[in-house]
C-alpha cells in the first residue's frame, strides 16, 4: 500500500478540502464537535428528567445522620455519625485493603517469580502451577471461595482457639488484645521515631561507606537493634506507659482488644494471592529480560549468587518490571471493590451501597465513588512513574 | 394526559425537548437524537398506551424471594408480588400471560422504574416517605403488611430480640434494613456487630456458617430464607417484628392514569376476596344479583372504561389470577411452603386491615 503523504513536493496552495491534512483536522474537529454535543444533550437531558421526577442533585445528604453501624472502622464511626463520614469509614478500608494488598501481592510476585526460575524441578513446577491456576480463575470465584474457606475452617466464639488466653481466632474473626496507651506513651512513639531516622541515616552511611572503601557495613543488626532496642528501652524508662487489654467473651462475642475481621482477610488474601500470580510473571520477564552475560560477570567477581539477584540482576529487571507492575497496582485496588460479595464494608459498599439506597442520591454516590477511584490510580500511577524515571536507563 | 394540574408540567418539559432536538441536530444530526430520543420516550407517553401497543406488560421482580418473586424450576415466575404483575396484564390486556418479567436488586431496582425499562415495581418494596420523595415514584395500595425480625440458630437459647445484646448480625444491604436494625439496638441502648452483604444468598451462607448470630430481614422473606437452609428446623424466627414495612407495587410519578389501573386491580381483587368471588366460581357469579358483584364483572355500568380498560377486566383478574385470599394461599399461605398465617393482612372484617375501595 502507498501512503500519500503531504509532503514537501506537495503543492502549499491556499485552503482546500483536497489537501488531506487539512480533511483530517476538518473530520476531527467534526467529530469532536459530534461528541460534546452527543454528552451535552443526554447530560442535560438525564438533569432535566431527574429535575422533573423530583430526584435531587446536590449533595444535602452529606451532612445527615447516617442510621447505619458499620463494623470495621478505622476513624470513629457510630450510627449517629452522618454520610460523610460513612464515606471516609469506606475510603480508609479501601485504602487499607489496598496497601496491605499491594505489598502482600509484591512479595508474593516476587517470591514465586525467583521460585518458578529455580533450577529446583519440583519447586519451579510448583510455582508454575500456583501462576497458572490462581491467574486463570476469576478473582470474585476465589474471593468467594476464600471467604468461605476461611468462614468454614473457623470454630464458633465459645470454642476459640485460643493462644495463650490473649489471642482468640473463631468465625467473627482474630481477636487480638488492644493496646492502651497512658501517660508517658509519647515517649516511646518519639523513640520508635528516631530509631526510623537514625536506620535511614545508617544504612545511606553504610552505602556510602561501601562505594568509597568496599566495606560493608553491618545494616541489617544495627538496623534491628535501633528499631527495636531504641523502643523497647524508652518503654522500660517511662515506667512501662502501654498497658494491654485483653479480649473477654462475653455473651456472644468477645469484648475488649481488637479484631480483625475475616471479611478482610478473606479479601487481602484473595487479591493478594491473584494479583501476586500476574505480578510474578511479570517479575519473571524482567529477570529474563537481564542478559545471561550479568550473571555471568557478576559470578567471576565472585559474587554470590543471592546477593547477585539483589544487586545486580533485580535493579537492570526494575526497568522492565516498574510500567507492568503499575498496571497490577492499578488493577488491585480496583479489584478490591469486589468487597461487596463478601461483606467487607470498603467504599463501595459502604458509600455507592447503603448510602446510595438510604439517600437514592444514585448519581451522586456513583459519580464520587468513581472519581476517588480515578483519583486513588491517578496518584498511584502517578507515584510509580516517578519510581520508573528512578530505575530507568538513563541515556546521554 | 391526566389531571389539568399536569399540563404546565409537560408543556415544560415538550419545550425543553424540542430545544434540544433542534439544537442537538444543528450540531450533530443523527448519532445525537438517536441517543437522547431512548432517554425521552421513558416519561412521556401514557404508561398505559405504550403497555396496550406493546402487548405486554413490563414488570420488575425479585430473583430469588420465594412467595414473592422468584422463577420456578421450569422457569415459570410466581409469588405474590408477580401476581400482582399478572393481574395488571389481566386487567390491561386481558391476558394475564402477557407479561414479562424482569429480574431486579434491591439496589438496581428504582432506577429500572425510573428509567422507563419497567412498567411497573413489584418487587417486595416498603412503601417509605422518603422514596416516594425523592425517587419520583408512587406507591400503590400495600399487598403486603410486613415488617423486620430475626432468624436465629434454636441452640443459641435466645427467645426474644431483646437478648440479642452484643451479637454479630447479618444483613442485606441496600434496604431500610440496615437502618431499621441501627434504630432498634440503639432505642434499646444494646450493642451489635453489623457485617452486611450485597446479596440475599451471601447472607443467608455468613448466617448459616456461623459468621453471625442472627440474620435480618423482613419476616416474610425470614419464613422464606428459613427454608433454604440446610436444617430449617435448627432455625426459629423471632416474635419481634422491628419495623413498619408496608410492601407496595409502585410506578413513575406523574401518570395518574396509570398509577389508578394498578391501584384497582389490587383493590378488585381484594374486593373480590370480601364478596367471596374467587377464579372457580367468577362464571357463576355473572349471574349473581349482588350489585357490588356485577359492577365488578362489568355485567353492570362501565366501571372499566374511565380506566381506559375493558369492562371485563376486573372479571379477567379474577378469572385468570384469583382474589386476593387465593393468590396469598398459593403464595405464601398455607397453600404454600411459607405458611405464613394471614394476621394483618387479612380482609379489614375478618380482624386484618385490608380494605378494597369499592368499586362503584
Amino acid at each position: 500500500m502507498t501512503v500519500q503523504t503531504a509532503g514537501h513536493d506537495a503543492p502549499k496552495a491556499g485552503f482546500s478540502l483536497y489537501d488531506p491534512r487539512l480533511r483530517g483536522i476538518v473530520y476531527q474537529v467534526l467529530l469532536l464537535a459530534a461528541l460534546v454535543a452527543l454528552v451535552w444533550t443526554a447530560s442535560s437531558y438525564a438533569v432535566a428528567n431527574m429535575a422533573r421526577l423530583g430526584i435531587p442533585l446536590n449533595f444535602d445528604f452529606w451532612n445527615q445522620t447516617a442510621g447505619f453501624e458499620i463494623n470495621q472502622t478505622l476513624v470513629s464511626y457510630s450510627a449517629l455519625s452522618t454520610y460523610g463520614q460513612a464515606f471516609w469509614v469506606g475510603l480508609y478500608n479501601t485504602l487499607l485493603v489496598g496497601a496491605f494488598g499491594i505489598v502482600f501481592a509484591t512479595i508474593i510476585g516476587f517470591v514465586v517469580a525467583v521460585l518458578r526460575l529455580s533450577p529446583n524441578w519440583i519447586v519451579s513446577k510448583l510455582a508454575t502451577v500456583y501462576v497458572e491456576l490462581f491467574r486463570n480463575i476469576p478473582l470474585l470465584l476465589q474471593l468467594v471461595f476464600w471467604y468461605t474457606v476461611v468462614l468454614k475452617s473457623l470454630p464458633q466464639p465459645r470454642q476459640s482457639v485460643s493462644v495463650f488466653g490473649a489471642v482468640f481466632l473463631n468465625t467473627r474473626g482474630l481477636v487480638v488484645p488492644n493496646a492502651v496507651f497512658h501517660d508517658n506513651a509519647a515517649v516511646v512513639g518519639w523513640a520508635l521515631v528516631a530509631g526510623v531516622v537514625l536506620t535511614i541515616a545508617f544504612s545511606v552511611y553504610g552505602r556510602r561507606r561501601q562505594a568509597a572503601t568496599g566495606q560493608q557495613s553491618p545494616v541489617l543488626w544495627v538496623s534491628l537493634g535501633l528499631l527495636l532496642g531504641l523502643p523497647v528501652l524508652a518503654y522500660l524508662l517511662a515506667g512501662m506507659p502501654i498497658g494491654l487489654e485483653m479480649p473477654v467473651l462475653r455473651g456472644f462475642n468477645f469484648s475488649g482488644g481488637r479484631q480483625i475481621f475475616p471479611e478482610l482477610a478473606a479479601l487481602l488474601l484473595g487479591l493478594s494471592i491473584y494479583t501476586g500470580a500476574f505480578i510474578s510473571e511479570i517479575v519473571r520477564a524482567g529477570i529474563m529480560a537481564v542478559g545471561r552475560g550479568q550473571h555471568e560477570a557478576a559470578s567471576a567477581l565472585g559474587i554470590r549468587s543471592n546477593v547477585t539477584m539483589r544487586r545486580v540482576v533485580i535493579p537492570q529487571a526494575m526497568r522492565v518490571i516498574v510500567p507492568p507492575l503499575t498496571n497490577q497496582y492499578l488493577n488491585l485496588v480496583k479489584n478490591s471493590s469486589l468487597a461487596v460479595f463478601i461483606g467487607y464494608p470498603d467504599l463501595v459498599q459502604v458509600f455507592a451501597g447503603t448510602v446510595l439506597n438510604q439517600t437514592g442520591a444514585a448519581i451522586q454516590c456513583m459519580a464520587l465513588t468513581g472519581f476517588v477511584y480515578l483519583a486513588i490510580s491517578l496518584v498511584l500511577s502517578t507515584v510509580m512513574n516517578v519510581y520508573n524515571k528512578r530505575v530507568a536507563l538513563v541515556e546521554r | 394526559m391526566s389531571g389539568p394540574g399536569h399540563v404546565p408540567h409537560h408543556a415544560r418539559n415538550h419545550r425543553i425537548g424540542e430545544e434540544m432536538k433542534l439544537r442537538s441536530k444543528a450540531l450533530a444530526g443523527l448519532l445525537a437524537t438517536c441517543a437522547l430520543g431512548l432517554m425521552a420516550s421513558a416519561a412521556a407517553a401514557g404508561t398505559l398506551d405504550t403497555v396496550k401497543g406493546k402487548g405486554q406488560l413490563t414488570c420488575g421482580a425479585n430473583t430469588g424471594l420465594g412467595g414473592f418473586g422468584i422463577p420456578d424450576d421450569k422457569g415459570q415466575w410466581t409469588g405474590l408480588d408477580v401476581d400482582v404483575c399478572r393481574a395488571m396484564a389481566a386487567a390491561v390486556l386481558g391476558d394475564a400471560k402477557k407479561v414479562k418479567f424482569v429480574g431486579l436488586d434491591a439496589k438496581n431496582r428504582f432506577t429500572a422504574l425510573q428509567s422507563g425499562e419497567v412498567d411497573v415495581l413489584s418487587r417486595n418494596t416498603t412503601a417509605t416517605s422518603s422514596r416516594a420523595s425523592t425517587l419520583g415514584i408512587i406507591f400503590g395500595p400495600v399487598t403486603y403488611y410486613d415488617g423486620q425480625g430475626f432468624l436465629v440458630k434454636k441452640k443459641l437459647n435466645v427467645s426474644s430480640a431483646k437478648d440479642l445484646n452484643g451479637a454479630s448480625i447479618c444483613v442485606q444491604q441496600g434496604t431500610t434494613t440496615e437502618l431499621n436494625l441501627a434504630d432498634y439496638f440503639r432505642s434499646n441502648n444494646m450493642k451489635y456487630e453489623s457485617v452486611a452483604f450485597q446479596s440475599e444468598d451471601e447472607t443467608l451462607k455468613a448466617f448459616e456458617s456461623g459468621r453471625c448470630d442472627a440474620f435480618t430481614t423482613d419476616a416474610s422473606g425470614l419464613y422464606a430464607e428459613r427454608l433454604r437452609l440446610a436444617n430449617p428446623d435448627e432455625n426459629i424466627v423471632l416474635p419481634e417484628i422491628i419495623s413498619k414495612e408496608p410492601l407496595a407495587p409502585s410506578v413513575r410519578q406523574g401518570d395518574d392514569q396509570w398509577y389508578d389501573v394498578m391501584t384497582y386491580t389490587v383493590y378488585a381483587m381484594l374486593d373480590a376476596e370480601e364478596l367471596g368471588v374467587t377464579s372457580k366460581n367468577v362464571d357463576d357469579m355473572k349471574k349473581s344479583d349482588n350489585p357490588n358483584i356485577r359492577r365488578l364483572l362489568g355485567v353492570e355500568g362501565d366501571q372499566g372504561k374511565g380506566f381506559g380498560l375493558t369492562n371485563d377486566w376486573a372479571y379477567n383478574i379474577i378469572k385468570q389470577v384469583g382474589n386476593y385470599g387465593e393468590v396469598f394461599d398459593r403464595n405464601v399461605g398455607e397453600g404454600s411452603p411459607l405458611k405464613i398465617k394471614r394476621g394483618v393482612n387479612a380482609l379489614w372484617n375478618k380482624g386484618g386491615i385490608q380494605y378494597g375501595m369499592p368499586i362503584r
